[in-house]
């Protein structure tokens, strides 16, 4: 099999699975656990696959271009190192997925669970298969996020979020760290490719940035290894499922941080940072965990603990600085991984069977479960490294290397001995507990379940790992000896020195230290013995140490008080301080602007005043400042002011041969003054009196201010367009706009060819844009309650309506509405209907060669419209017209963003155009560009979106009407109905 | 011409700025309004100011600036109005629905401490 395609199975197998295991039906659990231990099983035949090349000492390898610009590719590689880690991802992962089959209960969202354990496996997989340092900071990072999520799978409970949060937490700051010091590392090296850097291993030592670059990415594998005093989170994390703990805490997560250190072992080690610091960590929190393991009543509490200190070792050997250690820790992570997984399955299996977890509660199962007694019996004394165990082996390497290790510090060298063995009794005596606690003494009393022994194959993985354990602790040259091998030689090169993995090495000191240590811990458990049946809540000497909770208080002074303290300094929930700031930053930077860069004279001299121009001008200028001078207790005069200010502009855009632009504002005027007509109604009452005027100093002080910002904000602007206006720079983008609007957009209009063709997919975020606020308009509106003073019916309408509410506007029971007051105009309209609509289609059809276009069009149908509900009223209107906004909207959407995907059928990019002309009879030529169908779907949603929101608005009206029931007559509620256009089904 | 022009749209301008600093929604929406007006002439203007340029060209003709008015400002200026529109429309909705919920009219939801 090519290299290229077994890596990428390998890596995207288990994502691939993860998708399709997610849209499982939540009670298939057989069919998810089948498709995952699959996935696991085929994984693991693909690492089989690749074991001829790699034991060979050969290297797979294959480049994907990922930021070909940035030199960065997507590398897949497998190495002796890689292939190991690879083959106890997918192989313990297969076990697991089995275990977990016959652990989750069926009420569970199974399905959901294995789409996770899938994506981490394969999150894993990537870590250990990155050829590239980037991308391994990126893989790294998603198994924090799958470990997140797998933590916290049992959501409904409160230890689960809180440890998934601790985890995500702690792993996801160190993938931080790491990530910088992965930048750093391809800073010094000049590539992030694994081989480039593993290469230049001296480089790298002797830079100056050495030691930032180590300690960022030792905070990343620290924390990922829990290490002291990272190591807090991994206890918490037992609140996750069995198989979960089993999975990610023997082989997968927390190695991932030991993988790294080894993996960059040649290129960081060797140094007397690398050994204070990996030594210094890999020492106390070996220690210091061996100890708080002893006191745990949880089984898995105690399993945890055990799992920090026995990385701790690992990470000790790491940072022994001796290629001895390295293979050492190399065949303790192996196993490790064994014992650990199998003793996290028994916990689990004891869990299941009997209700509990909790050493002083359980009691003699040796009877009730013989079976998996034996075999955790086996695994505990793996993990006490008794003889004959796998544990032993690795565990008499360690005593062999803390006897030899050089470093600069001969104190904590001398030291190194005596900690090694103390760790070791420790060891012994919590691994003791486990199995004298579950499993032997009087038959237990008062459990949550009758125990007995678990199904078949739910034991069956144990009993897998038990046997490695044995196997590997008898026969360790011929079962482990050639992958140890390979997987050393990839790290270390040509630098393997001698090993001899044989179970008897003839009496020497290791054995000796063994001897003592195991004597030492079984005294110690038999001292120790009473007291912990009793239960202690925490070890002694370290009470006061516990880093959760220092961590809390860490995170409650960041996430709340530091939060909390900045908002109240730095912002400010009032808006008008905000615009303060906003206007008065913008007049700033454009000073500042002018400032740096100087402003000179234009190169176009001004053109000559027209009068009536500047009369027209005057106008507006004067509505202008009306409407600020009348909006708060004219809000009429000042709409119509604003109104007029608004046909200044319009005269200016005609003015200056801009036929487009006038015919949009008109239109979009006409819709914005009926807008905020129909919102003037819910508005208090305000009247200029003493009650409305606060205290009249500051008041006045603040209005000045506010006056100095408006005159500057208006003068800077000024100044500025004055200043843009007499210049134009020699070579503008218009004229190529102009050159090709006709020869390739087939438009002689060449403002609606740059919006519907050259700059289309501009438009189509625009008309997005204006989609997505008539629908927050609409939703807003369902849920609109009128402030309580608004609810009465105005008294114009009430005087219309002869004293009875509501008639107006809908008709009363003597069927007279607003039509019959406005005779002549109501007939008008009516005539002019189909007159506008045809101008509607009109201005949309020639838009593409003259002034018009989907837009104006639109707005004018929806004039037409709303003429005809302000005129004849809802009722009536309604009763003529069965508008549906909704369909008009969604229909432009789909008709003008399809137009654009077209495109891709004839292989052409995102929103090409094609134009030709038609010749049809009576209308002459017609363009059909594909411009024009897009331009169709603006028309229509502009009609939908319109409508919408001035319907939707309209309606509130009647709805408020309905709401004051002091004033409604019954006849008139029970001629409305629920509103059939802008509120369809659900409404109020 | 140009300093008529540019004279009015520094009065839009400060004009809607004034009421955007006003306490009253109907007040800020207003000047929302006129400080839309000021930028959008703003964006048209710097085309440069054109009397009776055609608007419109001919058949297979290649334009060009002399007789032709700048239409990329335009295309520009077109697209601004449309938007000013929606943001004045979603403005006024929500300012009407913050109305409704705390019985005020003030910008910040409840009036100002006195």
């Amino acid at each position: 099999m090519p290299d290229a395609l077994l890596l990428s199975a390998l890596v995207g197998l288990p994502f691939a699975a993860s998708i399709l295991a997610a849209i499982m039906p939540k009670a298939s659990r057989n069919l998810a656990a089948g498709l995952a231990g699959g996935v696991a099983l085929a994984c693991l035949a693909l690492v089989w696959a690749a074991y001829p090349t790699v034991s060979a000492g050969g290297v797979l390898r294959a480049e994907f271009a990922w930021l070909p610009s940035l030199g960065l590719n997507m590398v897949l590689r497998i190495d002796g190192f890689a292939w190991l880690f690879a083959g106890l991802v997918s192989g313990i992962g297969a076990l697991v997925v089995l275990y977990a089959r016959y652990y989750m209960a069926a009420e569970d969202p199974v399905p959901r669970f294995f789409s996770f354990l899938l994506a981490f496996m394969g999150a894993m997989t990537g870590v250990v298969t990155a050829g590239n340092l980037v991308q391994l900071a990126f893989f790294w990072e998603l198994t924090s996020l799958f470990s997140f999520l797998l933590i916290g799978y049992w959501h409904h409970s409160a230890a689960a979020r809180d440890g998934a949060r601790m985890a995500m937490t702690i792993t996801a700051t160190g993938g931080l760290a790491l990530f910088g010091g992965v930048l750093v590392l391809g800073h010094i090296v000049g590539s992030y490719d694994l081989d480039v850097v593993l290469a230049s291993g001296d480089l790298i030592r002797e830079h100056p940035l050495y030691l930032v670059a180590l300690v960022l990415v030792l905070l990343g594998a620290l924390t990922k290894s829990a290490q002291f005093p990272f190591h807090f989170w991994l206890p918490h994390a037992m609140a996750a499922p069995t198989p979960v703990s089993a999975y990610l805490h023997s082989a997968t997560l927390v190695k991932a941080g030991v993988f790294l250190m080894a993996r960059l072992w040649p290129v960081l080690a060797g140094t007397e940072e690398w050994f204070l610091l990996v030594g210094t960590a890999g020492l106390v929190t070996m220690l210091v965990a061996a100890y708080i393991a002893i006191f745990q009543n949880d089984l898995k509490g105690l399993l945890a603990y055990s799992t920090i200190s026995h990385l701790g070792l690992i990470t000790l050997l790491l940072g022994l600085n001796s290629e001895l250690a390295l293979v050492a820790a190399v065949f303790h992570i192996m196993n490790h991984a064994a014992f650990k997984a199998s003793l996290f399955m028994a916990a689990g299996i004891i869990d299941h069977e009997t209700g509990t977890r909790d050493i002083r509660r359980l009691s003699g199962l040796n009877r009730s479960m013989p079976f998996t007694a034996r075999l955790a019996l086996v695994a505990a004394a793996a993990m006490a490294g008794v003889p004959l165990l796998n544990g032993f082996l690795s565990k008499e390497m360690f005593f062999a290397e803390a006897l030899t290790a050089e470093a600069p510090l001969s104190g904590v060298l001398n030291l190194l001995p005596l900690a090694a063995m103390l760790a070791s009794a420790f060891a012994v005596a919590y691994s003791l507990r486990f199995i004298h606690g579950a499993f032997f003494g009087p038959d237990p009393v008062d459990l949550p379940r009758t125990p007995h022994e678990p199904e078949t194959w739910m034991r069956f993985p144990v009993e897998i790992l038990v046997l490695a354990c044995i196997m590997v602790g008898v026969l360790p040259a011929a079962t482990v000896g050639p992958f140890l091998a390979i997987a050393v030689q990839s790290v270390l090169g040509e630098d393997v020195p001698y090993y001899s993995l044989s179970v008897w090495h003839g009496f020497n000191l290791p054995l000796l230290m063994s001897v003592v240590a195991l004597a030492l811990g079984v005294a110690l458990y038999l001292l120790l013995a009473k007291r912990l049946r009793r239960g202690l809540d925490w070890p002694p000497l370290f009470r006061g140490l516990e880093a959760r909770r220092i961590f809390d208080r860490v995170m409650v002074f960041l996430s709340w008080r530091l939060a909390r303290r900045l908002e109240a300094i730095l912002g400010t929930r009032r808006l008008q301080p905000q615009l303060r700031l906003i206007v008065g930053g913008g007049i700033l930077a454009g000073a500042a602007a002018i400032w740096a860069g100087g402003i000179g004279p234009g190169n176009l001299s001004p053109s000559p005043v027209d009068p009536v121009l500047a009369l027209v001008w005057v106008v507006g200028a004067a509505c202008a400042v009306g409407a600020a001078w009348q909006a708060k207790y004219h809000r009429l005069a000042a709409l119509i002011l604003v109104g007029g200010a608004g046909l200044v502009v319009c005269v200016t855009f005609v003015w200056f041969s801009a036929p487009d632009l006038a015919l949009t504002q008109l239109t979009v005027e006409v819709v914005t003054t009926v807008l905020l007509l129909l919102g003037l109604r819910w508005l208090p009452k305000r009247l200029p009196g003493p009650q409305d005027r606060g205290p009249e100093v500051m008041t006045n002080t603040r209005r000045i201010r506010d006056l100095a910002i408006a005159i500057g904000a208006g003068g800077g602007l000024a100044a500025l367009s004055y200043a843009v206006m007499v210049r134009t720079p020699p070579d503008l983008l218009a004229l190529d706009f102009l050159a090709r609007a006709y020869a390739e957009g087939g438009g002689t209009n060449a403002v609606n060819v740059i919006l519907v063709d050259f700059r289309g997919f501009d438009t189509l975020g625009e008309i997005f844009v204006v989609a997505a606020v008539a629908l927050t308009t609409f939703a807003l509106l369902r849920r609109f309650r009128p402030a309580a003073d608004s609810v009465e019916v105005p008294e114009q309408q009430r005087d219309q309506g002869e004293g009875e509410a509501g008639v107006a506007v809908t008709g009363g029971a003597d069927g007279r509405r607003g039509a019959d007051w406005l005779l002549v105009p109501f007939t008008l309209t009516r005539i002019l209907f189909p007159v506008m609509l045809v101008v509607a289609v009109f201005l949309l059809l020639r838009g593409h060669d003259l002034p018009g276009g989907g837009f104006s069009g639109g707005m004018v149908v929806a004039i037409a419209i709303i003429l005809q509900y302000m005129i004849g009223g809802t009722d009536w209107t309604e009763d003529r017209l069965r508008l549906r906004p909704p369909l008009w909207l969604g229909g432009g959407l789909l008709i003008s963003a399809g137009t654009g995907l077209a495109a891709w059928l004839f292989g052409r990019p995102f929103m090409t155009s094609y134009f030709g002309y038609v010749e049809l009879p009576l209308i002459g030529q017609v363009p059909t560009a594909s411009a024009l169908i897009f331009d169709i779907g603006v028309f229509m949603l502009v009609v939908g979106a319109t409508l919408l929101m001035l319907v939707a608005l309209a309606h509130q009206s009647v709805r408020g009407h309905r709401a004051a029931p002091p004033r409604v007559t019954p006849p008139a509620m029970a001629r409305r109905d629920p509103a059939p256009v802008a509120t369809p089904a659900g409404e109020g | 011409m140009e300093l008529i022009l540019s004279l009015g749209i520094g009065v839009l301008a400060g004009s809607g700025v004034w009421l955007l600093l006003r306490p009253r929604t109907f007040q800020v929406i207003i000047g929302l309004c006129l400080l839309s007006y000021a930028v959008n002439l703003f964006i048209f203007s710097t085309g440069g100011l054109r009397t009776g340029a055609a608007a419109i060209l001919q058949r297979g003709e290649v334009g060009t600036l002399a007789d032709y008015a700048d239409p990329l400002p335009q295309a520009l200026a077109l697209t601004a109005i449309v938007i000013s529109f929606a943001t004045t429309a979603l403005l006024l909705v929500v300012l009407l629905a913050s109305r409704g919920l705390t019985g005020t009219d003030h910008v910040d939801g409840r009036e100002r401490n006195r």
